[in-house]
């Protein structure tokens, strides 16, 4: 049963302690503890909102409450409480703009219980981050991922990947921020990469 | 950005922090890197709690890809970047896909069952039972079966409840399940049977399967095919066929979901209130005769409840274990 924390009140959460968390801790158990339930966030995101333009958006509007709601206690159970908090966006963007279908609503319940289940074993865990890491490497631009594997496996500084692939040292930057912005978003977020089966 | 229940807390622009946070990440990584860089990076993550989850995201998804690095010095390096590195991934998976493969045989062996069993679920549980022959048998909410496997044969009685199963053929030895009168053999095969007082169904997703009855309800085995959904009640034996999606639906719950489509409630009520101890009660006609299309967990009373108050606008009243419905 999920329990779901309206995140418009103060009672998200069993207390752990009473005062607050600095932003450090918050960061650190955000790192730990949420980012790798992104697969899960994305998926039940994408599944329960048509707008497919509007998903990085609510993945962020996710985190911030999630943080916010972290400053004042953590959560004891973070999968449902990350859970329920996109639920309890996505409805109230769906009461606000009135667009999604009741069956919709009733879903994301639905999607949260289907999805936390439990996880795979570690093994194929570690066989799919790699294949990930690989697939999400394979897919950059090929200047981006030239780029980036001059500086991530050759270990070339920003200033000798320009001057390897001949380019200024601002496009070598942003062929750089761009690659790992790309990865960033592969890494945490995609359920799988093709030919992973769930 | 401090009031969390407002839209306030939405930053419209998720993308563009993002990327501004990988640029601070490549920045750090490959350029020099200062006091100067340093404050500056400072000054813009404490503008937002939007800013340092955003650079927390990308930094963490930069660290993971080390491995990279750690592969290159784990092996020979080709000139070509792109391919020392795939190939040096090559190894490693393979690593681990013995590993799984290993773990696989040892589940297997875990559940050689022995000659006869019984297998029991309680009300809301479900459990996969895993044979020796490599056959299949997921039981559904309060189920009771029992197996039992001859030289010859293999032969599952369903005493009550619902389960799937998914049959590994073998000529030599049939598998036979029994429910009351009826018997399936499978001709290699998923299918699913549920067997209610009063009513037995049988749905074929794959393969091929015959059914009969042992007092001659059924005169002839009746060879179902995929899309067949056979239902015995008062003494009637009728063969309907469903799609993959409604069979699909029907199987909702062996990844413990319950689908609806365009339902009267009280259906939906009582097929909730199989799998949970707090029971549903639709008080009166009205309510009952509502339509819904819906998914709910197993476990949802709650979410149903929580539908029809919110949804429906049906009036909601608590008494003991029961949640009763009304207009």
């Amino acid at each position: 049963m999920i329990e779901t924390p309206d995140t418009s009140r103060e009672d998200a959460g069993t207390p752990r302690s009473g005062a607050g968390v600095s932003a450090a801790e918050v960061m650190a158990w955000f790192a730990r503890e949420v980012l790798p339930m992104e697969p899960i966030l994305m998926h039940f995101l994408r599944s329960n909102w048509r707008n497919k333009d509007d998903i990085e958006d609510l993945r962020q509007d996710v985190y911030l409450r999630v943080c916010e709601a972290a400053q004042r206690e953590f959560p004891d159970q973070v999968r449902p409480f990350v859970l329920a908090t996109a639920r309890n966006l996505l409805i109230n963007r769906a009461r606000r703009e009135r667009v999604v279908p009741i069956e919709a609503i009733a879903d994301l319940d639905a999607m949260g219980i289907a999805l936390d289940a439990p996880s795979p074993e570690r093994a194929v865990i570690a066989r799919d981050e790699l294949r990930r890491l690989q697939s999400a490497i394979d897919h950059l631009p090929p200047r981006c991922r030239e780029a980036i594997i001059l500086g991530r496996v050759d270990g070339l500084t920003g200033r000798e990947i320009a001057a390897r692939m001949g380019i200024s040292e601002k496009t070598a930057s942003e062929h750089l921020a761009k690659g790992i912005y790309a990865l960033t978003e592969t890494l945490h977020g995609e359920v799988l990469p093709p030919g992973g089966k769930r | 950005m401090s009031d969390p229940s407002g839209e306030e807390a939405a930053a419209s622009n998720a993308k563009d922090i993002g990327e501004r946070a990988a640029d601070w990440v490549q920045r750090r990584a490959f350029w020099t890197w200062t006091q100067h860089e340093e404050a500056l990076l400072n000054t813009w993550l404490a503008e937002s709690l939007a800013h340092r989850i955003a650079y927390t995201r990308v930094e963490t998804a930069w660290n993971r890809t080390a491995r990279v690095t750690a592969l290159r010095s784990s092996g020979p390096v080709r000139r070509t970047a792109k391919r020392s590195w795939t190939s040096l991934m090559w190894v490693r998976m393979a690593a681990a896909l013995v590993v799984v493969t290993a773990a696989g045989i040892g589940a297997e062996q875990y559940f050689k069952a022995p000659p006869e069993v019984t297998y029991a679920t309680a009300i809301g549980k479900h459990e996969t039972i895993r044979l020796a022959d490599g056959s299949q048998i997921e039981l559904n909410t309060g189920t009771i079966l029992k197996t039992s496997h001859s030289a010859s044969h293999r032969l599952v009685k369903l005493i009550k409840g619902e389960a799937f199963f998914t049959i590994k053929h073998d000529g030599s030895k049939p598998f036979t399940v029994i429910a009351g009168n009826h018997r399936v053999t499978d001709l290699g095969t998923k299918f699913l049977m549920r067997s209610d007082p009063n009513r037995l169904e049988v749905a074929l997703v794959e393969g091929r399967a015959a059914f009969d009855s042992a007092d001659g309800q059924a005169e002839s085995p009746i060879v179902l095919t995929p899309g067949d959904s056979l239902v015995v009640s008062d003494n009637q034996i009728r063969t309907i066929r469903k799609s993959t999606q409604t069979l699909s639906d029907e199987l909702g719950w062996r990844r413990g979901m319950l689908v609806f489509e365009n339902t009267s409630l009280r259906q939906a009520a009582d097929e909730i209130n199989r799998y949970n101890n707090k029971k549903i009660v639709v008080a009166d006609q009205a309510a009952a005769q509502m339509k819904i299309s819906a998914a709910f967990p197993t476990t949802g009373v709650e979410d149903f409840v929580q539908l029809s108050h919110q949804l429906l606008g049906l009036q909601v009243e608590r008494r003991g274990g029961e949640v009763v419905i009304s207009r």
